[in-house]
């Protein structure tokens, strides 16, 4: 077990220090010449209207209520094509099942409406 | 005589050494290639476009990288007055390391054979193999959008809230239908570790010995699965023509509109590296990993530069996607074509 996972824990630290450090190294040795205009948020030269924290549009909620749903699908079949040659017929009717409700759902959700984007 | 493997308990000394040296140099051979894949983009698609590319710095421009990394160490790190700043630090590290720790579970070569005291030690060409390795890519993957996220949300600009969210929505579809595909190799493999897919394309082509002039590369057997992973990935990794996120006519430069410095320069090592994960992932699953004509890592590094090449190729051919036909590709297109190519293949499985 430690044998497999300490090297990803080596990297991670590595990985981690790299990145901090650079970010951290550039803080220290860049120029440092703040001003009001420059700290403000990038408004293509105009004058700040408003607040960035605004509501968006809904179909990005959507999207990720679905992106829920079909990566857990995703989960249930990787573990399922591993044992798919010793499953047999059983294990393709099995899933078969699973992915036909899926579908379903799927194309209830595109005769909705829910994937356009007008 | 069979060699001895490495393990923590018995020869702990050794086994520390073989890590460490292997972290290392591919944590650096990683870095050299992020460095030099700008490079190499810039002159590609330079000449692509009848431009020379990088010619002043150093011999044919060779120094540029270098050159861009030192400027961007000395320019002035810029934190928005708006932006909450802890978020705002912490999203290029958060991006960054992910992409780099993707690089853990990938097989670069057979194993490497030494004697030391009288006994013969194997040690295979890869940091760690993870009985779970593409999983492992995949949860990487995942972890790289909170990054986006958190780029996007703390700045507190309009370009960036609005390039974050729609960077979001575009990675977490084309995951879907990436993912998916690859289930069919699975099927086909039976292992999700990167090691043992490799060992699964070894052979003639569908073990038929009149197809022996062909390798055994699950390219072969899943060419569909094959174009959905490369479309999928490369809408995952924001490439062109995927690259709505930054889509400069549009969003200035989306999620790191207000990034400068070294910040600035993490998102792109991370798109690099990134890059460079998904070329391996495809040589690996696809491509028989570092079987070849040549010594073991050095196929495994074409296969990648090739893939590489390929990226940048693609991105000197094609215009940009609007947002609808890349939400119409990813959910109407890509992912029932996955999900059909699994059925083919469990049929073709229980027929064979």
């Amino acid at each position: 077990m430690l044998d497999t996972y300490l090297p990803i824990l080596v990297v991670m630290g590595i990985a981690f220090a790299f990145a901090i450090g650079s970010v951290f190294l550039s803080r220290l040795i860049g120029v440092k010449k703040p001003s009001e205009v420059k700290l403000a948020p990038y408004e293509c030269g105009m004058p700040l209207i408003g607040s960035a924290q605004e509501r968006f549009s809904i179909k990005f909620y959507i999207i990720a209520m679905l992106f829920i749903l079909f990566d857990i699908e995703a989960v249930f079949l990787y573990p399922w094509a591993i044992m798919f040659k010793r499953l047999g017929v059983f294990g393709f009717v099995e899933m078969g099942v699973f992915i036909i409700i899926l579908l379903v759902g799927f194309i209830y959700v595109w005769k909705k409406g829910a994937l356009e984007w007008e | 005589m069979t060699p001895e493997v490495l393990t923590l308990s018995e020869t702990p000394w050794l086994f520390t050494a073989a890590m460490l040296i292997k972290v290392i140099v591919a944590f650096v051979v990683t870095l050299l290639i992020v460095a030099y894949a700008t490079y190499a983009e810039r002159k590609i698609i330079g000449r692509m476009q009848t431009r020379l590319g990088p010619t002043m710095t150093g011999p044919m421009g060779l120094l540029q990288p270098i050159a861009d990394g030192l400027k961007l160490f000395f320019k002035e790190d810029i934190i928005p007055s708006q932006a909450h700043w802890f978020a705002f630090i912490i999203a290029p590290i958060m991006i960054l390391a992910p992409a780099f720790l993707s690089i853990v579970v990938i097989p670069f070569g057979a194993d490497f054979q030494f004697t030391y005291d009288g006994t013969l030690y194997a040690v295979p060409l890869q940091i760690t193999d993870l009985n779970i390795g593409v999983l492992f890519i995949l949860a990487m993957a995942g972890l790289g959008v909170y990054g986006i996220v958190l780029a996007g949300l703390a700045s507190n600009s309009k370009y960036s809230l609005l390039g974050g969210i729609r960077s979001t929505a575009q990675m977490i579809s084309y995951e879907l239908a990436a993912g998916l595909s690859i289930v069919a190799i699975f099927m086909l493999s039976e292992t999700l570790s990167m090691r043992g897919i490799v060992a699964a394309q070894q052979g003639p082509l569908w073990g038929l010995e009149s197809l022996s002039f062909l390798p055994n590369w699950f390219i072969f057997s899943q060419p569909l699965a094959f174009l959905l992973f490369i479309v999928g990935s490369m809408a995952e990794i924001n490439r062109t023509p995927f690259d709505l996120p930054e889509a400069e006519t549009e969003l200035v430069s989306g999620f790191c509109t207000e990034y400068s410095a070294m910040k600035y320069a993490l998102f792109f090592m991370a798109e690099y590296a990134n890059m460079i994960t998904v070329s391996a992932i495809a040589a690996t699953l696809f491509f028989g990993g570092w079987a070849g004509p040549f010594y073991g890592w050095i196929n495994f590094l074409l296969k990648v530069f090739a893939f590489m090449f390929f990226f940048i190729w693609i991105r000197a051919t094609f215009p940009r996607l609007r947002y609808d036909q890349l939400m119409f590709l990813g959910w109407k297109v890509m992912l029932p074509a996955a999900l059909v190519n699994i059925v083919i293949t469990g049929i073709a499985i229980l027929l064979w």
